[in-house]
């Protein structure tokens, strides 16, 4: 029985016809069927209701014909059913499914990073000039004790004990686990290239690691999820960090899926499964149901790469994501990933994607807490994640107590993601979360490297300007240096949480 | 009461000045050279709060610990002296010999002890001997409203209060002490009124510090310090530098040479240069030690039974010269305050940021 589907169009594509040229390039472009052409009258025809709002068309379109709005038909207003929430039941009415979404959560929850200002000096503490004076941004991930024996050889001092590896970046920002399958090879290699390029790391996400990119093995994280796709010994050898994926911010408690038709030759080599076959990482891992299970992981990892590789563990910002990360740090992990209920997805059930876990700037500040509390914080590195949006995120995150932040929302923004939020239909019209070879040829590595790197570069030099007017020239002395926080706007509980004072408090 | 706890937020200090005379035979001298020294740099302070450390003052009791207290008034002493007596075996109790000045008013009531610590309390605590006295001193400090230890050291004292420097000298009769190392300082708080404790040096068992600047990595150096359980109560900058030496050079063992690597160490871009073998210490220092790097403009002077060391931050943003002649070591703010008292140095130098000038005393100290 057909059903004429009730959903409102979202998107509305203005045409002019004055300038349109009949290329049919938007045709070719739309890898959602949005623009048709009408041989008859030898016309372009807009389909609304395909139209996610990508934009592709009108950033290819050389007669800059099309415009993208927003659908303007007002629904009677109500403040509880609103248009999206009208919109999400008739799609459950109309297929009977989940609903999936790509990114990540689009609720408008509280941004605690606006809530925070930063400090300056003034006077009695001279602001530095970056361009005049050296600013180091230089970080090293991985276990650290809390000291070491020196002892004098030749009259010189010499270290006695020997450290765990660490790994040095030279700059506070990482690419986030984003995997071959979910994106395409070209995004992949932009990411390792650029990694490499501006000395940081980049994460394999779930899918292994590329035949081709082992060369970039050095700056990378290769990750471990319950799926273990692409894991073997070379795999866990190449990397510079192995990473124990338990869960992410935009899915916490759920595994994930790809789906087999995205499951392709190379894929299917890279993640060392069957061509075809549904790529399915369960919820949990199947050998770890307890903390000591993840322990017994971790120094399996340790035992297979010859404890040459800091181990990290990533989770996502839940409840009691302090005494998680605690456990974790007992359990003899070199590095905690946190992963707040912003960050986001190749796909995921919205109602998972849009309610479950927690702003990562509190799980952050419980954390970094906690652990200092228990007196470990110096120990080991934490990475944060899940909406780190520009430089004055990642400042205020390290301030709060990070030692460095993943981007992935970011990094694919600045290679041409326009948030349309449909990556788990693998359409993607700019050529990223796709498989489809004539769409990732829309990413050319060089141009997306470039892009990648120069954000990188903005961002670095945005922090060393910020950290100069603070009169910090190192970025160790910002690390939860929560004194140059102040919060507004914030009630005592948040400010509590987040260890800081309410802007206009001095010490 | 809260009075004192609630002054006690010192907030930043500012300018400063500060001004250090050793001689490295262990020879003692009298406190009028320190006096002439930093009354030269009179413009550098603003009244609000000068004082002085000595070295080898009292030799009649070198094997107690000489503690120097602030009352405000009765009641505290009463509460502190019945905490020392449970701890301690007291020598010595009494006023610590002041003079009246018309520019020094409404002092505290000032105290100083000869005491030991009783060795069942010590065993108690499982500790070293100055692991409990650094106990006993914060639990002072943090826990009795209205008392405040001003040091803690052998043979030592500090000396401490609001005013200028040389009418701070002048009011605890420092002519009439004695010392191989002398240590002065005068201070140019900015955020609030003077509070005597509130003065430098600060003091911790032997070490005592004086401080010229506005730490900027304060928040990072303080949650660093509060995981080895050292309580930040007075919120100074100097307060944290004073811990930070002494978690790296007691708890941590290192030397002083590389314990001041810690405080302003190397660039990443020159620790890259050095030979792998010494790039190799400056690393880890760094890497493990990042949070006690002390950012933003300061400069030390650090005193200890052995002798003292003066350091600059890295980039050099506060004012530091030495100089040297015969056994003896001046360091100083301003070379005008080296010049009043030594006309003729053998050497004068202005050192770079982030190399330590240190001057040692030959064979023990405690003479």
């Amino acid at each position: 029985m057909l059903m004429k589907s009730m959903l409102i169009s979202e998107f509305i594509i203005e045409r002019n016809l004055d300038r349109c040229i009949v290329c049919r390039a938007c045709e070719r472009q739309c890898g959602f069927d949005a623009h048709q052409y009408d041989p008859e009258d030898d016309v372009m025809v807009s389909i609304d209701e395909n139209c996610v709002g990508c934009q592709r068309c009108s950033y290819i379109c050389p007669t800059n014909a099309i415009t993208i709005r927003r659908n303007p038909t007002e629904l009677q207003p109500h403040a509880q059913w609103d248009a999206n929430t009208i919109h999400n039941i008739m799609k459950q009415a109309e297929t009977g499914g989940m609903l999936l979404a790509g990114m990540g959560n689009d609720r408008p929850y509280p941004i605690y990073w606006d809530h925070l200002l930063l400090n300056a000096s003034q006077v009695t503490n001279p602001s530095i000039d970056p361009l005049r004076e050296p600013m180091e941004l230089r970080t090293y991930l991985g276990r650290k004790p809390d000291r070491v024996e020196i002892e004098e050889t030749d009259g010189k001092p010499r270290l006695k004990t020997k450290l765990y590896p660490l790994v040095e970046i030279e700059t506070p920002i990482l690419f986030a686990a984003m995997s071959y399958g979910a994106l395409s090879y070209n995004v992949c290699r932009s990411l390792a290239q650029a990694a490499q390029e501006f000395g940081t790391l980049f994460n394999t996400g779930e899918g292994g690691l590329h035949e081709k990119l082992y060369q970039y093995g050095d700056h990378a994280i290769v990750q471990v999820a319950s799926g273990r796709f692409g894991v073997d010994e070379e795999y866990l050898n190449t990397g510079a960090i192995i990473e124990i994926k338990i869960g992410q911010g935009a899915k916490p408690g759920i595994g994930g899926h790809l789906p087999g038709e995205k499951v392709l030759a190379d894929i299917a080599r890279t993640r060392g499964i069957p061509e075809g076959t549904d790529a399915l990482s369960p919820a949990p891992h199947h050998d770890i149901y307890s903390i000591e299970d993840l322990r017994q992981l971790i120094f399996a990892l340790k035992e297979a790469t010859d404890y040459r590789k800091p181990i990290s563990v990533k989770i996502a910002a839940v409840h009691n994501v302090a005494s998680i990360a605690s456990g974790i740090v007992h359990a003899g992990a070199d590095i905690v990933a946190i992963d707040g209920f912003r960050g986001a997805t190749g796909a995921a059930p919205v109602v998972i994607r849009n309610n479950v876990g927690l702003p990562i700037e509190l799980a952050l500040a419980a954390v970094d807490q906690r652990l200092r509390d228990e007196g470990v914080r110096n120990n080991v590195s934490l990475i944060v994640s899940g909406s780190i949006r520009n430089s004055a995120d990642v400042i205020k995150a390290i301030a709060l107590g990070a030692d460095a932040v993943y981007i992935g929302t970011a990094a694919l923004i600045a290679i041409g993601c326009h948030l349309c939020q449909k990556c788990h239909t693998g359409k993607c019209s700019w050529g990223i979360a796709t498989q489809d070879p004539y769409k990732t040829r829309r990413v050319n590595p060089e141009i997306a490297t470039r892009r990648l790197v120069n954000l990188l570069q903005a961002w670095s030099r945005e922090i060393t300007d910020t950290l100069g007017g603070m009169g910090i020239n190192s970025i160790e002395s910002l690390k939860g240096n929560r004194l140059h926080l102040r919060g507004v706007g914030l009630n005592q509980v948040e400010l509590d949480i987040l260890g800081v004072k309410h802007a206009g408090e001095s010490l | 009461m809260k009075t004192l706890k609630t002054i006690k937020k010192d907030g930043f200090p500012s300018g400063c000045a500060f001004s250090g005379i050793l001689n490295r035979r262990g020879e003692l001298f009298s406190g009028t050279h320190i006096l002439d020294s930093i009354a030269q740099m009179h413009d550098r302070s603003n009244g609000l709060g000068g004082g002085f450390a000595a070295y080898g003052i009292y030799p009649e009791y070198r094997d107690f610990y000489a503690l120097h207290m602030l009352y405000e008034n009765k009641e505290s002493r009463d509460i502190t002296e019945n905490f020392l007596k449970k701890n301690f075996y007291i020598e010595i109790e009494e006023r610590i010999p002041t003079r009246s000045t018309r520019a020094i008013y409404n002092p505290p009531i000032l105290w100083r002890y000869f005491i030991k610590p009783m060795a069942h309390r010590v065993e108690e605590e499982r500790g070293t001997e100055e692991d409990f006295m650094v106990k006993c001193v914060m639990e002072v400090n943090e826990n009795i409203d209205g008392a405040y230890v001003i040091s803690s050291g052998q043979n030592m004292g500090v000396f401490k209060g609001v005013g200028f420097p040389e009418d701070i000298g002048e009011f605890y009769r420092l002519d009439d002490y004695q010392a191989y190392l002398w240590i002065a300082h005068g201070r140019f708080p900015t955020n609030t009124p003077g509070w005597w404790g509130g003065a430098h040096p600060f003091g911790l068992l032997n070490w005592t510090i004086v401080h010229n600047g506005e730490v900027s990595s304060y928040g990072t150096n303080r949650r660093y310090l509060e995981m080895f359980n050292y309580r930040c109560t007075l919120q100074t900058d100097t307060e944290v530098i004073a811990y930070a030496i002494d978690l790296l050079l007691r708890k941590f063992g290192l030397p002083i040479e590389l314990m001041c690597k810690v405080l302003a160490p190397p660039l990443w871009k020159n620790i890259d240069l050095l030979p792998p073998e010494d790039a190799e210490v400056l690393k880890t220092l760094r890497i493990l030690y990042g949070d006690l790097l002390m950012n933003g403009p300061f400069s030390i002077i650090l005193g200890f039974e052995n002798g003292m060391v003066a350091l600059n931050d890295r980039i050099k943003l506060r004012p530091l010269v030495a100089a040297e002649k015969g056994e003896f070591l001046y360091i100083a703010s301003e070379e005008s305050a080296i010049s009043a008292i030594c006309s003729q140095p053998d050497r004068i130098w202005y050192p770079k940021g982030g190399e330590p000038v240190i001057g040692y005393v030959e064979g023990n100290g405690r003479c």
